[in-house]
């Protein structure tokens, strides 16, 4: 499926995608609340079929923490870009996709580790590298005064 | 080398008074020698690599630079049979309590060497690194500290020889030499 084909078709099963082509893949917001059904929709859709999810990442954007799934399909060779916001940096949370590709298990533990995003109805949600007083270093206001000399 | 005579040159806890001169007996300093030269030419190190470093030890170990010429025989998996930790590569705050256990796990005399800036001082994690210990004698004592990024292994060998050199002027039974 072409990038052009890609679009219309996503805007076309979830009307509060926001999609555009970004640098180099189509890229897709999703809110939050929709995530779960959108993810299940385009996997098990025969024209869409995205059947490996290659990359899973969180960012700290400050004011709201974001998490990017890199989708892609073996079969039809396209590639999608999931963005997904949560609200606010306090108590951020996603639904988990880890029951639509398993490989998302350990990728949302590691950002749940690293970044304190929790993912709702996660199999197995504990800190992967980290003890469970370490707090979430990855994020920009991050502060241990004890342990890193800061330049 | 003269005889020691004045009385209150002795001392009531002296480590064994057999023939007392200057520098320690003639006796228990050749079996210093003795034991010096058998310790420092069979140390053999512990299977311990953390990170890019463990590369070039591997190299050390391996036939073209091949430590067991210098009497580094053979790297022991279990901290039980080695004489001496090679910290090869950055140690983490994670890593930090196992390292203290596998030093605490091996017999006496036991001997570190820190093996590149990682080891030395925290090396490129120095700064804004919330997780790598800024230098591995934070944790445990270091005896030698090789610097590098990795070290080369010629310079990893010159490291263990300065240990041996370290470990043959050691007094384990003589008396240290009076000033």
């Amino acid at each position: 499926m072409t990038n052009e084909a890609l679009i219309a078709t996503i805007s076309q099963i979830e009307a509060e995608a926001e999609t555009r082509l970004g640098a180099q893949y189509v890229e897709t917001f999703i809110p939050a609340a929709r995530l779960h059904s959108f993810m299940t929709r385009i996997k098990e859709d025969v024209t869409l079929a995205f059947d490996y999810l290659f990359c899973v990442t969180g960012v700290d954007y400050a004011d709201h923490l974001q998490m990017v799934y890199h989708l892609e399909s073996i079969l039809h060779k396209h590639v999608l870009v999931v963005k997904v916001k949560t609200d606010g940096r306090e108590t951020p949370a996603v639904d988990t996709v880890s029951d639509i590709w398993p490989t998302a298990e350990f990728h949302e533990r590691e950002a749940y580790d690293l970044l304190g995003i929790k993912f709702n109805n996660h199999p197995d949600l504990r800190r992967m590298f980290l003890d469970d007083n370490w707090g979430y270093p990855l994020r920009k206001d991050y502060k241990d005064d004890i342990h890193i000399v800061s330049r | 080398m003269g005889i020691i005579k004045k009385k209150q040159d002795f001392e009531v806890n002296d480590y064994p008074p057999v023939e007392l001169h200057e520098g320690g007996s003639i006796l228990l300093t050749k079996l210093d020698d003795l034991v010096n030269w058998a310790r420092s030419n069979s140390l053999w190190p512990l299977t311990f690599g953390t990170r890019c470093c463990a590369i070039e030890f591997m190299a050390v170990g391996a036939s073209r630079h091949d430590m067991a010429r210098f009497g580094f025989e053979v790297a022991r998996a279990t901290p039980r049979q080695a004489d001496l930790i090679i910290i090869s590569g950055s140690i983490n705050y994670k890593m930090a309590p196992v390292l203290k256990r596998l030093y605490d796990q091996m017999a006496d005399p036991k001997y570190v060497i820190a093996m590149g800036a990682c080891a030395v001082s925290g090396g490129p994690f120095y700064y804004n690194s919330y997780s790598i210990v800024k230098g591995a004698d934070h944790v445990i004592p270091v005896d030698v500290y090789v610097p590098g990024c990795p070290p080369r292994p010629e310079a990893l060998l010159f490291g263990m020889m300065q240990l041996q050199k370290k470990i043959r002027r050691e007094r384990n039974f003589s008396r240290r030499k009076k000033r």
